[in-house]
């Protein structure tokens, strides 16, 4: 086999709570400070200890690092999941396999190479715990691959070094271990004709951070003015609270030690998304984060937000469904219920995020839409984005300034006649609120989920009724001038759209690749938010077929696109992944050309 | 205990210079009769003798007749009517956001004691600093008469059925969950009730009041034991109730033995007088909790306040939320952290 420079994918499987996930950001973020593009995804059960985990490491000089299901090299630490880690070899490919594990002459596999490693012993050598031991030996294999891929070991020192900040015995045993495995193979293995190849990349990364969307979300809430926020624990979304909490400890006290933010862990999403609700009424920049059964727990208080307009914002950090499904897998599957979630006619606003640096970005958005439309305002990512491992640009500091809405205070309600809270004064569909503790005697208003006119007072009428629904479906309207304009990417003479969205953004470009080198020319449309946009309308009139891509069974973002543009309806072409695990250009590809009669 | 200053004839405007209208509401939508009316006008006394400025209170409630009420006093404060069972973290939002606001919640016991159990529970545990009304009438009106959580074992529906399950205390169970304020009283019991809402609005915690508040039209028929024959029939007062600011000429002269009194954070006095001849204290919850199941076991409606503990933290404290600088007001510049704190951040990511 040619040497292959910056281009493997690495697979490592490991039991879940073996402590595998430093070794795996090891090599992940040594490859990163190398300059090469690179990405770490983690695919771990819904288990605390014991069952099969992945980490997969896609390295991709072009900058193509989405998930590929063709392996490299596979590394297997467990017994559990060897026989059908050892077929996740792409042929030709090589399997790391440690002694302990035991596999039949049938199941070693002619067409690859196997490289059989005595970690059992190596470990030994580096510690006489027996705990220290179990967690040392992935230290032992990111050695081992160290040395096959060439990797920098002044750069893994480096990175280990700031990994375990301030812990000179922490750090001593983990080099220990990575020398342990590194001598190893240069004593046993024939390294230098080992085909793949990491190399530093001058430049490369540069202004880059490796980072998950949850982290990057967290610091958007941090920047963006997040005051209040009320959640209830659920994968995948709670690590982006409990970062903001560590953030919040850090960078939201005063000069007495007390806390600029109110963060409530509440008894249920019911309870979480009402606390919310209540602080988004009271004036804060209010949030909560969430998943699958977390939503459709909030959605009668959704309802309310949107009839009483009281700003709220949702983070749901989308998981597999349907019911519990598959808690720590990936996928889009919320997009239809979340549009239109709860009870009677009720619109909301969405964004979706593509990657961390974006979910840094929408954490400010989300909140200036949310008190500029007072609704709730979903931002939509999923498990791939929330917790896997992204190069993404660093984060640009937001110098605009908060967006805090039509909000009247005592002094403004001088200069105002006959102040109605839910009156349409500047033909745009949204009114102007005034927050409870404003002292002035026309301030005051009840905000109700019953009926009600344009001063609050509770209402049947049948006409004023149907005019507060046609204001809100106006205010919708309004909300195309504020949610992000979509990003399109154009080729010379393309007919054909792609229209994707989200973590299946990062598909993409592959595609466009492998479809352009087959000869068919796409023009990209990546949409940023609901509700759909002039540049949404355009791009569709423009192209004769648009492949909707998309990581749900249903077609649901296709689904959404149909009803707005029946005319168009047929030009719609759903491609979809919904397995759980981060989209695969190759899936897509093959999809696509099989539509056009490519293959 | 005694105290000077006869009682003078009832001032027209209050300490802030408003009258008792300035405290009223919406006219009501509910039956003629309805006990929660009641309420409502011993609200609006309280409030009126409390001198708050209206527009630094908030009003928070669920769904149910009784959720309706805050439409119908302090037409000059703020108002939340939210979704069924969820006043009580509304509530927690709204005060957390804005701990300047002085936050009264008015619940049914459907509200509470049923759909809104758990939210009421965990609202208790954390203390939140609110005055929190059940407005109690066994049954849920707004849906035309099913038995609530808090009906009475074996009380008869309108239609007729018997209720085969336990009935819900609700004081006991916010004793269990550690309320720091914790009474009951009856809608018709002006008396009682005025002082002990003022009382509860000056307390430092939640202060929950279960006000038995009789349906007319579906809990007043015989076999009910809610309706107002049943309850004056059954109702046994503990104490009677005085409240007393530091803003009222009535000074507070101590003496042991004399009753009960407790200051409050704020300097002002509940004075407690024994109507029963149980002994009471009301700093003990253990014995609170005993009192209450014997009333039970006896069928007897008692009412007054059964514990108060005016040492608790409660959530904004707990949360250490800065004082006299509510979050709701802050902006970026309080809020958002500098270029540079970004450009360290970023490091870690490297
Ligand atoms: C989620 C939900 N379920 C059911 C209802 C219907 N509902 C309205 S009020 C009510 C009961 C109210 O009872 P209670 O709180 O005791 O108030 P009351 O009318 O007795 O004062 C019910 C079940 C609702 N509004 N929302
Ligand atoms: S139904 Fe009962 S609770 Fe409702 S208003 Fe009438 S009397 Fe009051
Ligand atoms: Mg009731």
């Amino acid at each position: 086999m040619a040497t292959k420079v910056n281009d493997f994918v690495l697979h490592v499987a490991t039991a879940n709570g073996s402590g595998s996930q430093s070794s795996n950001n090891v090599l992940v973020r040594s490859l990163f400070r190398m300059g090469v593009p690179v990405t770490g995804k983690n695919l771990f059960p819904s288990n605390i200890q014991g069952l099969p985990t992945w980490f997969t490491i896609r390295a991709n000089a072009n900058g193509f690092t989405s998930r590929r299901t063709d392996c490299d090299v596979v590394v297997a630490m467990n017994q559990a999941s060897a026989v059908q880690d050892i077929q996740s070899v792409k042929p030709q490919g090589y399997f790391i396999l440690t002694d302990t594990i035991k596999l039949t002459e049938e199941q070693r596999r002619k067409d690859i190479t196997i490289f059989d490693v005595p970690f059992k012993k190596l470990a030994d050598e580096v510690s006489k715990s027996a705990q220290l031991k179990k967690l040392l030996v992935n230290m032992i294999y990111v050695g081992v691959v160290a040395r096959l891929l060439d990797i920098d070991r002044e750069v893994m020192q480096a990175v280990v070094t700031d990994m375990f900040k301030g812990k000179a015995t922490v750090v001593e045993s983990n080099m220990n271990s990575i020398n342990v495995g590194y001598k190893w193979a240069e004593d046993n293995l024939d390294y230098k004709n080992f085909p793949l190849k990491a190399q530093s990349v001058p430049g490369g990364n540069k202004n880059k951070i490796l980072i998950d969307g949850n982290t990057a979300g967290a610091l958007g809430w941090l920047f963006g003015g997040c005051t209040f926020v009320g959640w209830y624990p659920i994968t995948p979304s709670s690590s982006l609270v409990e970062n903001f909490k560590a953030y919040a400890e850090k960078y939201r006290k005063d000069e007495k030690g007390n806390n600029r933010v109110a963060i409530v862990q509440a008894e249920d999403e019911l309870s979480s998304i009402c606390m919310v609700t209540g602080a988004g009424w009271a004036g804060a920049r209010a949030a909560t984060a969430t998943s699958g059964p977390g939503i459709s727990l909030m959605a009668e208080t959704v309802g309310l937000s949107y009839f009483a307009e009281v700003p709220a914002v949702i983070w749901n950090v989308q998981r597999g469904g349907p019911s519990t499904g598959l808690p720590t897998r990936t996928q889009q599957s919320d997009v239809l219920f979340t549009a239109t979630l709860s009870h009677g006619d009720t619109q909301h606003p969405i964004l979706f995020p593509n990657d961390p640096s974006e979910c840094f970005e929408f954490g400010q958005v989300g909140f200036d839409l949310a008190e500029r439309l007072q609704t709730t305002v979903f931002v939509l990512t999923d498990l791939d984005i929330g917790m896997n491992l992204w190069a993404t640009n660093e984060f640009t500091y937001p110098d605009k300034p908060y967006d805090r809405g039509k909000v009247l205070s005592a002094e403004d309600l001088k200069k105002v006649a006959d102040y109605g809270r839910y009156k349409d004064v500047d033909g745009d569909c949204i009114p102007y609120r005034t927050l409870p503790g404003t002292d002035h005697p026309s301030a005051a208003y009840v905000a109700r989920g019953t009926g009600h006119d344009e001063k609050a007072n509770y209402s049947e009428s049948p006409v004023v009724y149907k005019k507060t629904l046609d204001r809100l479906k106006g205010k919708y309207v309004t909300a195309k001038k504020y949610v992000p304009a979509p990003i399109i990417d154009k080729q010379e003479g393309a007919k054909h759209g792609i229209l994707a969205f989200g973590s299946t953004d990062f598909a993409i470009p592959e595609v466009r690749f492998m479809l352009t080198q087959k000869g068919l020319k796409t023009n990209y449309l990546r949409l940023r938010a609901l509700p759909f946009t002039k540049e949404v309308d355009e791009f569709i009139e423009r192209h004769d077929k648009v492949f909707v891509v998309e990581q749900n069974r249903d077609a649901q973002m296709a689904t959404l696109l149909k009803s707005e543009y029946p005319a168009a309806a047929t030009k719609f072409v759903s491609i979809l992944q919904y397995d759980g695990m981060p989209i695969t250009p190759t899936h897509v590809f093959k999809e696509i050309a099989a539509k056009e009669n490519m293959v | 205990m005694s105290t000077t200053t006869p009682a003078s004839a009832p001032a027209k405007t209050n300490r802030i210079g408003l009258e008792k209208s300035d405290y009223a509401g919406g006219k009501s939508t509910l039956c003629a009769g309805c006990g929660h009316d009641s309420v409502t006008n011993h609200l609006i006394s309280a409030f009126f003798k409390s001198g708050l400025n209206p527009a630094k209170v908030a009003k928070l409630s669920g769904i149910g007749c009784s959720s309706k009420t805050p439409a119908y006093f302090l037409s000059r404060s703020h108002g939340f009517n939210s979704v069924h069972g969820r006043m009580g973290p509304v509530a927690t939002g709204v005060k957390l956001a804005n701990p300047e606001l002085t936050c009264i919640g008015v619940s049914g016991d459907g509200d509470t004691a049923s759909i809104g159990m758990g939210g009421f529970v965990h609202l208790l545990r954390r203390n939140v600093p609110m005055v929190y009304i059940v407005e109690n009438n066994g049954v849920y009106g707004l849906t035309k008469g099913q038995f609530s959580a808090t009906a009475d074992l074996g009380t008869k529906s309108k239609s007729g059925e018997l209720n085969p399950f336990q009935t819900v205390d609700l004081c006991s169970l916010a004793i269990e969950m550690g309320c720091t304020f914790v009474a009951r009283s009856f809608s018709g019991d002006a008396k009682q009730l005025v002082p002990l809402v003022e009382a509860a609005l000056h307390h430092h915690g939640t202060a929950f009041i279960d006000v038995i508040s009789p349906c007319v039209t579906f809990g007043n028929h015989d076999g009910s034991t809610r309706s107002y024959d049943a309850v004056r029939e059954h109702i046994k007062a503990l104490q009677e109730l005085d409240f007393i600011t530091p803003f009222d000429e009535i000074k507070v002269d101590y003496k042991e033995g004399d009753g009960q009194a407790v200051e409050m954070p704020d300097g002002s006095w509940i004075r407690l007088k024994k109507l029963d001849q149980r002994d009471h204290n009301i700093k003990d919850a253990t014995a609170a909790m005993t009192l209450l199941h014997q009333a039970r076991d006896k069928g007897e409606i008692l009412t007054g306040l059964f514990y108060v503990n005016e040492n608790g933290k409660d959530l904004a404290e707990t949360l250490k939320l800065p004082k006299g600088e509510p979050l709701y007001a802050m902006n970026a510049d309080k809020l958002k952290p500098s270029r540079d704190v970004l450009i360290k951040i970023m490091q870690d990511f490297r």
